[in-house]
């Protein structure tokens, strides 16, 4: 449980700016005048469109990059006047670039991890090879472990790069686009294994992305990077109710819907039909007429087409009502199907039994 | 080393770790053994130890010749093939090799200088390269290559190693064609000198140049053990290396440095010999299965040894009138042990995360 009493952040940003330095020209800069914090047992998701910079972001706040302007902290001291190992006891990463391999085990290579945490032999203690063992048990990787790297699946490498940057034991942890080669499960998984750690080790983990829907499930907080190089701070729920997650991703032909918390195609539907129904039938129902563009009427007299679903002890029926005649369907997509056809010019099928035939 | 991250098949690093020792053994032992002359271990031994009852003769080429020929042999088949490995990790380029980097072009330069300008106005450089006039040769040599070297090295921490790489290609090329063009205006009898330093030979090092030698190969190779745990970590990418902790500027930097020095050394001392650098370390990862450097670091130093030591018996075996280019005999065993790596591993790209 978070307390309302002050935190010491983890890692915080002074008036940081990042982008590129050029040659005999004006630096270009990605974001400005940042000023975060990352505090402990927190789990944020970094979301902005692609392009915008989160990639930058995580390698300045990694110590990787010389930030432009103002620094990154940690404990109060600039990460780049850490010594790499000394920074490597504090933050992990999880990179974009592709993903190394060489001939090492899954084991080996979360092994690795260990790097700041062993003397210059590099051999391992007990401890140490508890830890490898426990950050593989983390991920489910466990089966992974005496695998050559080079074999396994690019999930299955994320995995594995996830693994060592938890087997490096700091109290930060920097991902970037972890979920991009996983499939759904395995996302959501990934998503709640981290969330998971963040609580009970108290880490401060940052997590770039692209999933919305599972950001706005998981993180504790989103930081929101515009295209004009502001970051939004905000718990997930606040932010979606504002409109700000709107503002970010806004684009031409996509609206935010802020009931469903999601993204929908279609600024303003031109046809509209009336449900009548519940559950998860009456939700699929309405996102399918929305992909043929059609929105919710306010009544069913105002509808071009009124849509009742029937469920009975067996099956789901549905019935169109189309200029008072009604039509049965036995499922949605064959309901689709009459929606799509083709049809004459008073606007009727020119086979009135259609549907049944 | 059985308890490393190495430790990850059925391939028991122990046991190859002894084999390699034992095939090191017999093949200094053969090195020493055979020749122009065929020597008994028995009277090697004797004239080892200096026995009184040993031939004067026997003696005096085991101790003068045989004896420091072998330790050359294998002092820079050993530097050559962790001197590759070291820059096939940098670079995590299967290609690479000691001479990537331009400093076998810069050693060669050095002795071109000598051998066909500086000889022509006056040094006084015997014919042949047995005597101690070849000391500088070596001299040449050194210079060349750690002006090409420092030359590198004040690129290093500049750019990436994909440029760097590209920068000592370019310079070798160019030193190449300098080279040429020195060949091109010199006489005949000083391009056979400098052919017969290009073809490479163990049998130039004296004892008195081995007081050098020995030393810095030892010096240079031992260093390299320090450095296992940082080349591991180069070889996820510097990125990821420099968020485990590691200086990757010092270590590539120290790296280079060492891998060149080891080069450049033996260039000066041998000659350039050529594919022992690439070939060693690819054997090694083939044998023992893994990338981790506390095993092939010692794994390359045997393997490199024991090849080098290998293709000197060939190139001085008694059926070849005189003795074969060196060059030309590890070329002829490197070329298929690279073929067979690459045609086991399918994609040796992948051993560097390519």
């Amino acid at each position: 449980m978070r307390t309302n009493a002050p935190q010491n952040p983890h890692l915080q940003t002074k008036n940081l700016s990042i982008g590129y330095s050029r040659k005999k020209q004006l630096p270009s800069i990605v974001a400005s005048n940042l000023n975060l914090k990352l505090n402990p047992g927190e789990f944020v998701c970094l979301l902005g469109p692609n392009g915008v910079g989160k990639s930058t972001l995580i390698r300045a706040l990694a110590g990787m990059d010389t930030p432009l302007e103002g620094n990154v902290q940690i404990e109060n001291t600039d990460i780049r006047n850490l010594t790499p190992r000394e920074r490597a006891r504090r933050i992990s990463v999880v990179l974009t670039e592709s993903l190394p391999m060489g001939m090492f085990s899954a084991n080996a290579i979360v092994a690795l991890g260990r790097h700041p945490h062993t003397n210059w032999t590099g051999i391992l203690s007990d401890h140490d090879r508890e830890r490898i063992a426990e950050a593989l048990h983390a991920v489910e990787g466990t089966s992974l472990a005496e695998r050559q790297i080079s074999e396994l699946s690019d999930g299955e490498k994320q995995k594995i790069m996830i693994a060592r940057a938890l087997a490096q034991e700091a109290p930060i942890m920097l991902l970037d686009e972890p979920t991009a080669f996983l499939d759904l499960p395995r996302r959501v998984e990934l998503m709640h294994t981290l969330r998971e750690l963040t609580q009970k080790k108290r880490l401060s983990i940052l997590l770039s992305t692209h999933d919305l829907d599972l950001a706005l499930h998981c993180a504790d907080k989103l930081w929101l990077f515009g295209k004009e190089g502001n970051i939004i701070e905000g718990i997930p729920e606040a932010l979606a109710l504002e409109g700000s997650i709107a503002s970010v991703f806004a684009s031409e032909s996509l609206d935010w819907d802020t009931e469903q918390g999601s993204f929908r195609m279609h600024r303003t539907p031109c046809k509209f039909i009336w449900i009548e129904g519940t559950g998860a039938e009456r939700i699929w129902t309405r996102r399918a007429f929305a992909r043929r563009g059609y929105g919710l009427s306010d009544s069913p007299e105002s509808a071009r087409f009124v849509v009742k679903i029937k469920k009975t002890a067996k099956n789901v029926e549905w019935e169109i009502i189309d200029h008072g005649l009604a039509h049965p369907f036995h499922s949605l997509e064959s309901l689709m199907g009459w929606i799509a056809r083709p049809t004459n010019r008073n606007g009727k099928h020119p086979d009135p039994h259609f549907p049944l035939k | 080393m059985t308890q490393g991250p190495a430790e990850q098949n059925s391939h028991n690093p122990t046991f190859l770790f002894g084999a390699l020792g034992l095939i090191l053994l017999g093949a200094f032992t053969a090195n020493i053994c055979l020749g122009s002359a065929w020597i008994s271990i028995s009277d090697v031994w004797s004239a080892l130890i200096q026995k009184e009852s040993s031939d004067p003769i026997v003696s005096q080429i085991v101790m003068n010749f045989r004896l420091p020929r072998a330790l050359t042999a294998l002092l820079a088949g050993a530097a050559l093939a962790i001197s590759g490995l070291l820059m096939q990790t940098v670079f995590r380029n299967p290609l690479a090799d000691p001479f990537v980097l331009g400093v076998n072009s810069g050693a060669s330069l050095g002795v071109a200088i000598v051998l066909l300008i500086l000889a022509p106005s006056g040094v006084a450089l015997t014919q042949s390269l047995e005597l101690s006039g070849n000391i500088l040769v070596i001299i040449a040599a050194s210079c060349g290559a750690a002006a090409v070297l420092a030359f590198i090295l004040l690129f290093a921490q500049r750019v990436d190693v994909m440029s760097l790489l590209i920068l000592g290609l370019m310079l070798s090329y160019a030193i190449g064609a300098v080279v040429s063009i020195l060949m091109f205006y010199s006489m005949a009898e000083r391009i056979q000198s400098f052919f017969s330093w290009s073809y490479g030979s163990f049998a130039n090092v004296t004892w008195t140049q081995m007081r050098i030698f020995a030393p810095w190969m030892t010096f240079g190779i031992g260093a390299t053990f320090f450095l296992a745990k940082p080349l591991d970590a180069l070889l996820m990418g510097e990125r990821y290396a420099e968020s485990l902790g590691t200086n990757v500027k010092t270590s590539r930097i120290v790296t280079l440095g060492i891998a060149s020095l080891l080069a450049g050394a033996v260039t000066g001392f041998c000659g350039p010999i050529g594919f022992l650098g690439i070939a060693a370390p690819h054997l090694c990862r083939y044998l023992f299965k893994t990338s981790s450097h506390r095993i092939l670091i010692p794994g390359s130093l045997l393997t490199g040894a024991s090849i080098a030591l290998g293709s000197d018996l060939i190139a001085k075996a008694p059926g070849f009138d005189g003795a074969l280019p060196l060059n030309a005999v590890t070329a002829l065993i490197g070329a298929p042990v690279i073929t067979t790596a690459l045609m086991k591993q399918r994609n040796l790209g992948k051993v560097f995360g390519r």
